[in-house]
C-alpha cells in the first residue's frame, strides 16, 4: 500500500494515465494553436479540441457547439453568473441562489450586489438541499437567473435540479447549475433536466487542472452571456484566449472514460464509501453523518465526530489525505459555512471530517483508513474534557464557556 | 498546517493526561475556551499546603497546537510554587513550541488555564484557612 493515502477526491482528482496519454502529443508534435486555420499545425490541434467538446458534451446530453473552454469551473462560473445578469440587466436585476454555494459562485453574487443587483441566498434545510418551492417562492418579475450547485462539494448532497429547471423553464428563468462534482460522474441531461448553463472542471475527473467547461444553451432559449475576458472573440466571443489544447484533450478524454464507465465507478466507489462509512459507525459511538443519507454523490463521506475537534483528528492519520470543516485547517479561523448553514452547532463543525473517495481508492485503503481513524478519535477522546464531561452526564449546551 | 517537530512530539506522546478529583482541597482547576471556538482546555494542579505544585494533569478538546501548548504548560508547572507558576507568559510557550502566528491563540489559553487552575486553588485555600488568606494573595 501507498503511503500516504489519497481520500480528498472531491478537492482535486489524480489525472488518469490514459487521460495524460491522450494529452501528451498536444504538448510535442501537435503543439499548434487551434485558431490558426491557414494550415496544418492549426487544423490538427482543432481536431483535438473538437472531439474534446464532442465528449464533454455528450457527457451532459448537449451539442458540441454549446460548449465553451474556459480555464476552469471558477471561471465558468462567473461568465455564466456576471454574464447572465449583464446581458439580461434591462429585464430584470434579481437573481437567486443559496448559502452553500461554491465561493465561485457566491462570491461573484456578491460582488453584483455591489453593482446594484439583488441577489437572495436561500437557505438550505439539515442536509443541505434546496427545494423547487423555495425558488419559486423567491422569483419575483425581476428574477433573470436562478443558480444552484448539482452537489456540494463539502457534503456530497445533491440538490432536485430537475424540479428546479423545470419551474425556470415554467417561468422564463435562466437556470445555471454549477456540476463540478457530479459531471460525468452522476447522471446529467440538459435537456431532461431544462438546465441552461452547466459549469464543470477537468481535475475532478481525473482530467488536468486548468481547464473547465461552461455549457451555454443554444436553443429554446438561445442563452447569450456577455463575455468577462475579452480579446480575439474565441469561443463564439463568450470566452477569448488561446485554447489550453493539451488542457482540453485532457478533459475531453477525462469525461469520455468518466461517462462511459458510469455505471461501474458509481457502484465501486459507492461501495468502498459505505465500506468506510459501515467501519466507522460499527466501532464509534457519537458521530453524524453531515449531507443527505441518500441524496448525495457515491464517493463523499463527511462525518462529525463528537468532542474531538477536526485538525487534532487529521493529525492522528497524517498519512491519510483527507479535509476537514475545523476552523484550525482554515486561514479564516472559522468553521465551515456549509456545516454551519445546516443549522450544525460551531463545535460540530469543528469537529467534521470529509473522506472523499476515487477511481484509485482500494479497499485496503478503506479498511487502513477506518482502522486509524477510529483509534485516533479514540485516543482523542480520552483528551477530550468534552467527552469526560458528557460521561458525566454534563449537558453540553448549559454550561457556561468563557468566550474567547 | 506544518507543525514544528516539538509540537508534533507533544501530540503523539502528550504529557500528563487526565483528570484529578475536582472537590479535593488540595486541587485547582481551571476549565477555559468554548467548544463553538474550538478550543476547551482543562487544566489541574495538585499542591501541597504550602503552594507547592506537586503534579498537574490536563484535558484538551482542539487542535494540535492547543494539545501541545497544554501538554507543555503542565510540564512546566510541576514542581514550581504557585506564585512561580503565575510568571509563565504565553510568549515563552509559544516560542518553545515555535508556534505559528494562527496557532498564538492556542498559548493565550494555555497562560488562561494555568491562571485559572492557581485561582480556583487558591480561592479553596482561602476557604479552608480563612486566617492565612491574606499571606497567599
Amino acid at each position: 500500500m501507498k503511503s500516504p493515502i489519497y481520500m480528498d477526491n472531491n478537492a482535486t482528482t489524480p489525472v488518469d494515465p490514459r487521460v495524460l496519454d491522450a494529452m501528451l502529443p498536444y504538448f510535442k508534435e501537435k503543439f499548434g494553436n487551434a485558431a490558426s486555420r491557414n494550415h496544418e499545425f492549426g487544423w490538427v490541434a482543432e481536431e483535438g479540441v473538437e472531439k474534446a467538446r464532442e465528449q464533454v458534451a455528450k457527457a451532459i446530453n448537449a451539442s458540441p457547439k454549446e460548449i465553451v473552454w474556459t480555464s476552469g469551473a471558477t471561471e465558468s462560473n462567473n461568465i455564466a453568473i456576471k454574464g447572465i445578469a449583464s446581458m439580461y440587466r434591462e429585464q430584470g436585476n434579481h437573481i437567486i441562489t443559496q448559502v452553500i454555494e461554491h465561493k465561485a459562485v457566491i462570491d461573484p453574487a456578491k460582488f453584483l450586489e455591489q453593482t446594484g443587483c439583488h441577489v437572495t441566498f436561500l437557505p438550505v434545510d439539515k442536509d443541505g438541499r434546496v427545494s423547487a418551492e423555495q425558488v419559486r417562492e423567491a422569483m419575483t418579475d425581476k428574477t433573470v437567473l436562478v443558480s444552484i450547485m448539482h452537489a456540494n462539494n463539502e457534503i456530497g448532497t445533491i440538490n432536485p435540479i430537475k424540479e428546479i429547471g423545470k419551474l425556470c423553464k415554467e417561468k422564463g428563468v435562466i437556470f445555471h447549475t454549477d456540476a463540478c462534482q457530479t459531471f460525468a460522474k452522476v447522471p446529467i441531461d440538459v435537456e431532461d433536466m431544462g438546465i441552461d448553463l452547466l459549469s464543470c472542471s477537468g481535475h475532478k475527473i481525473y482530467g488536468p487542472k486548468g481547464v473547465g467547461a461552461l455549457y451555454v444553451r443554444r436553443k429554446r432559449p438561445r442563452v447569450r452571456c456577455e463575455p468577462v475576458l475579452h480579446g480575439g472573440g474565441h469561443e463564439r466571443g463568450m470566452r477569448s484566449g488561446t485554447l489550453n489544447v493539451p488542457g482540453i484533450v485532457g478533459m475531453g478524454k477525462a469525461a469520455e472514460l468518466c461517462f462511459d464507465n458510469m455505471a461501474e465507478e458509481t457502484k465501486f466507489v459507492g461501495g468502498l464509501r459505505d465500506r468506510l462509512k459501515d467501519k466507522l459507525f460499527s466501532q464509534l459511538d457519537e458521530i453524524f453523518l453531515n449531507g443527505h443519507a441518500t441524496e448525495r454523490i457515491p464517493n463523499n463521506l463527511n462525518i462529525s465526530f463528537l468532542y474531538v475537534e477536526g485538525e487534532s483528528l487529521m493529525m492522528g492519520f497524517s498519512d491519510v489525505a483527507v479535509s476537514s470543516g475545523s476552523a484550525c485547517t482554515s486561514a479564516s479561523l472559522e468553521p465551515s459555512y456549509v456545516l454551519k448553514a445546516l443549522g450544525l452547532g460551531d463545535d460540530l463543525a469543528h469537529s467534521s471530517i470529509r473522506f472523499s473517495l476515487g477511481r484509485f481508492t482500494t479497499q485496503q485503503e478503506v479498511d487502513y483508513v477506518a482502522e486509524r481513524v477510529v483509534t485516533a478519535v479514540k485516543r482523542l477522546r480520552e483528551m477530550s474534557p468534552l467527552y469526560e464531561m458528557a460521561q458525566e452526564g454534563v449537558d453540553l449546551s448549559k454550561v457556561q464557556w468563557a468566550h474567547h | 498546517m506544518s507543525y514544528s517537530d516539538k509540537i508534533v512530539e507533544h501530540y503523539q506522546h502528550p504529557r500528563n493526561v487526565g483528570s484529578f478529583d475536582k472537590a479535593d482541597p488540595n486541587v485547582g482547576t481551571g476549565i477555559v475556551g468554548a467548544p463553538e471556538c474550538g478550543d476547551v482546555m482543562k487544566l489541574q494542579i495538585k499542591c501541597d499546603d504550602q503552594g507547592n505544585i506537586l503534579d498537574a494533569k490536563f484535558k484538551t478538546f482542539g487542535c494540535g497546537s492547543a494539545i501541545a501548548s497544554s501538554s507543555l504548560a503542565t510540564e512546566w508547572l510541576k514542581g514550581k510554587t504557585v506564585d512561580e507558576a503565575l510568571t509563565i507568559r504565553n510568549t515563552d510557550i509559544v516560542k518553545e513550541l515555535a508556534l505559528p502566528p494562527v496557532k498564538i491563540h492556542c498559548s493565550v489559553l494555555a497562560e488562561d488555564a494555568i491562571r485559572a487552575a492557581i485561582a480556583d486553588y487558591k480561592k479553596k485555600s482561602e476557604e479552608r484557612q480563612p486566617a492565612t488568606a491574606g499571606a497567599s494573595r
